[in-house]
């Protein structure tokens, strides 16, 4: 039994190999500064922020097109308060509600069906982001959409999953040693879903919740992993990750999404790395494929780096100096969990 | 990447239930779960992902059991 | 009844609003007169502000926006060490607002205007096209009691005093707006009473300031920036109720950024900290008030953690919306 003194001056004082761990999920991110863990550990432990931000990894042509939307006579876009604020090409959706764009902000999607049942003369374009933890909540919008013969409320998708892009990364970025997997995607898509990867790529793969004794118990098993060359996956959220997940969440996701290749903004095209509606349900489908759609992405921005675990955000030059909360360039600093934010609020 | 809160299933009616959050009550959909009254439930978004099998201050005390009594390397 | 443009015309009906509900709700011996403006008594140094109010919706748990209108101009005023004596008040109605809904506000404006000890001695109202919203100006003047109260006099060692809970106005609100169910009430309320009991237990206040929009952590960035100190919180020290605390999980908001209506922090010198926190705590509105930290040197906003980590305090940036990730 560890006490939590122990673990803090055991990681505090921690004098082995480097070790770089890359806390895949921004939620993490912003709980790791929330809570000032950074200071807490040895500086031969380094926290890199990884990918899973859907804002920070969500292209302009995505925004570009719900841009569009909300300047069209009888549309209004739906949307969580996250993508208010970040760029597409030309502007953000704050910025297009200033020039008369129709734009309103939810909490649960499921109230957009409501909403649409209630405004039949309104075309409702719900933005669909996020990761695992989230697209059971689009296939239950489907279920209420078909149920109820709705056609005034569609998605448009930039649902992306997380495997793919961890596998990316193993990939091509050498230097990470361990994943801190995210909590609540893994509630839904189960610990089993890292053991390939572990196993091919040799990392540990340790899940953890969101409270700060969490992520130091996390922290801790990933370096006694390394310590002892046995990398494995390791589910210390056991209150809600189970091994397989949350089947009848998969199962109704399967029943209306299927995998395709998608562009991570600046990163490029990661094969398998998102689901977008079936054919059978294109009419549902406010145009996800974004033909037509460039993305125009900021010069010099080096969030992609970031994202990719590559540099820290102070290392991209427009850090602080051109790149600030009040005048954000990339997605990163946008983005309330984006690494280059949180980094900003907490530069010394 | 994704906010999920902890709560109390305080009231079912059809696929929607009341959940306690420390005093604020809210509405979330439970179709992706089975619950029943009592359980408690992780909320994201309007929606409950899953029931939860214990309570967050037991499941750290389980962390720092299962993390055993090794040490990790201070030379 | 509803208002309609000819209640701004000046004519008749402006007249009837005008002695229906804000003489008889307002009523003093300056504002009846009905002059063009109002003629005060002052003396000394006096304290002079104004401020806007917007807010949907207008009636909240634990106020409304004429509660608010009155509290936020006397907070102000009573910040800079003033004793609270007159307001004036602005209305812009919309067309289309009842006028039960004008006149519930005129009594709350009252009642609070009662409980601050100040007299609204002028007024204006116009009609604007719309859809029955209503907006309040108020602007007042106060005494200066205590001198030398600015942002600029905090001091290495000085001691920050917080009144009481945080977010909680701002949490009503949402609550609201977001139809989640609690308890939560608008912490709205006149601060007068914590100056008096500063002024006589002899506390040498150096800064003042009521938390509203952009939170404590908005606050204690200004202070680290017009002071040449630093700022160290320790976050066991913030008093945040446990109802906050579960709001705040769901929509991923921080207490920090939160505003409040009737919260204020006050920086002492350090030997007088623990005097000041029972002078707060002995008044209406400072029951669970709390050292929360202390002014040193450095540059920046930092806060020690439960977990005994190091936080940087920021401003807020753009506006806290609720989010899912």
């Amino acid at each position: 039994m560890k006490t939590l003194e122990q673990i803090k001056d055991e990681l505090k004082n921690y004098d082995g190999r480097p070790v770089k761990i890359m806390e895949v999920c921004g939620t993490h991110t912003g709980s790791i500064f929330k809570h000032g863990l950074r200071c807490l550990l040895s500086p031969k432990i380094q926290l890199i922020s990884g990918p899973g931000c859907p804002v920070c990894v969500t292209n302009a042509a995505y925004i570009d097109k719900l841009v569009d939307y909300s300047l069209q006579e009888g549309h209004c876009v739906l949307t969580f308060g996250d993508m208010m604020k970040v760029k597409g090409s030309h502007m953000s959706l704050t910025e297009a509600k200033a020039l008369g764009g129709k734009v309103d902000i939810l909490y649960s999607p499921l109230s957009a069906v409501k909403l649409a049942m209630d405004n039949p003369g309104t075309q409702f374009i719900f933005a669909a982001v996020g990761f695992e933890t989230t697209t059971p909540i689009y296939a239950l919008i489907m279920d209420e959409l078909i149920k109820n013969n709705i056609h005034n409320l569609r998605l448009l998708t930039s649902v992306k999953t997380i495997i793919p892009a961890l596998e990316f990364i193993c990939e091509n970025e050498k230097e990470i040693d361990a994943f801190l997997c995210p909590g609540h995607v893994s509630v839904i898509i189960g610990s089993d879903a890292y053991d390939s990867l572990s196993k091919k790529y040799h990392k540990p793969c340790v899940i953890a919740g969101f409270e700060g004794e969490h992520i130091l118990g996390a922290v801790y098993e990933i370096i006694s992993q390394i310590k002892h060359q046995s990398f494995s996956v390791k589910n210390l959220y056991t209150s809600v990750v189970s091994g397989e997940g949350n089947i009848k969440a998969q199962e109704l996701v399967n029943q209306y999404f299927e995998v395709v290749d998608d562009d991570w903004r600046e990163i490029g095209v990661i094969p398998g790395s998102a689901l977008r509606l079936k054919k059978d349900y294109e009419k549902y489908d406010a145009g996800s494929l974004l033909e037509a759609y460039v993305s125009v992405g900021p010069k010099c921005c080096r969030c992609s780096d970031v994202i990719l675990g590559r540099i820290q955000p102070v290392e991209c030059p427009l850090f602080s100096k051109v790149c600030s909360p009040l005048n954000a360039i990339g997605p990163c600093m946008v983005s309330v969990e984006g690494a280059c934010g949180i980094w900003y609020k907490n530069r010394g | 990447m994704c906010v999920a809160v902890p709560g109390k299933v305080v009231e079912i009616n059809g696929d929607i239930a009341k959940i306690n959050i420390m005093n604020n009550i809210t509405e979330a959909n439970i179709k992706l779960v089975s619950v029943e009254l009592g359980d408690y439930v992780l909320i994201h978004a309007g929606c409950v992902l899953e029931v939860m099998k214990k309570e967050a201050a037991k499941e750290i005390l389980d962390i720092f059991e299962e993390l055993g009594e090794t040490l990790i390397e201070n030379s | 009844m509803k208002i309609n443009m000819s209640y701004g015309s000046g004519g008749v009906q402006t007249s009837n609003l005008i002695h229906d509900i804000f003489l008889k709700h307002f009523n003093n011996s300056i504002l009846n007169r009905l002059e063009d403006s109002a003629v005060l008594n002052v003396s000394g140094k006096i304290a002079y502000t104004t401020d806007s109010f917007v807010v949907t919706p207008m009636f909240f748990k634990g106020g409304d926006i004429g509660k608010l209108a009155v509290c936020g101009t006397v907070n102000d005023l009573t910040m800079m060490g003033a004793i609270p004596k007159y307001l004036t008040c602005g209305f812009i109605l919309e067309e289309g607002t009842e006028i039960e809904t004008v006149e519930r506000i005129a009594e709350s404006m009252a009642r609070a205007a009662k409980e601050a000890k100040v007299k609204i001695v002028a007024g204006d109202t116009k009609v604007i096209e719309g859809k029955g919203g209503v907006y309040i100006n108020t602007s007042g003047i106060g005494e200066i009691a205590v001198n030398g109260v600015s942002v600029s006099a905090c001091k290495e060692g000085d001691a920050i005093l917080l009144s009481g809970n945080l977010g909680e106005h701002h949490a009503a609100i949402m609550s609201e707006r977001m139809g989640i169910q609690n308890e939560i009430s608008s912490d709205c309320a006149p601060l007068t009473g914590i100056l008096n009991k500063f002024i006589k237990e002899g506390i040498k206040v150096h800064f003042m300031r009521d938390v509203t929009r952009g939170g404590l952590a908005t606050i204690l960035n200004e202070i680290t920036d017009s002071s040449n100190c630093g700022v160290e919180i320790e976050e066991t020290a913030l008093p945040i109720s446990n109802e906050i605390r579960g709001f705040c999980d769901i929509l991923g908001l921080d207490p920090l950024y939160m505003a409040n209506e009737g919260k204020m922090i006050a920086v002492v010198p350090g030997k007088q900290a623990e005097k000041a926190l029972e002078a707060m705590r002995s008044s209406v509105y400072g029951k669970n008030a709390a050292i929360i930290g202390r002014i040193t040197e450095g540059k920046s906003v930092t806060m020690k953690t439960t977990l005994q980590g190091t936080r940087r305090i920021d401003v807020l940036y753009g506006e806290g919306l609720p989010r899912i990730c």
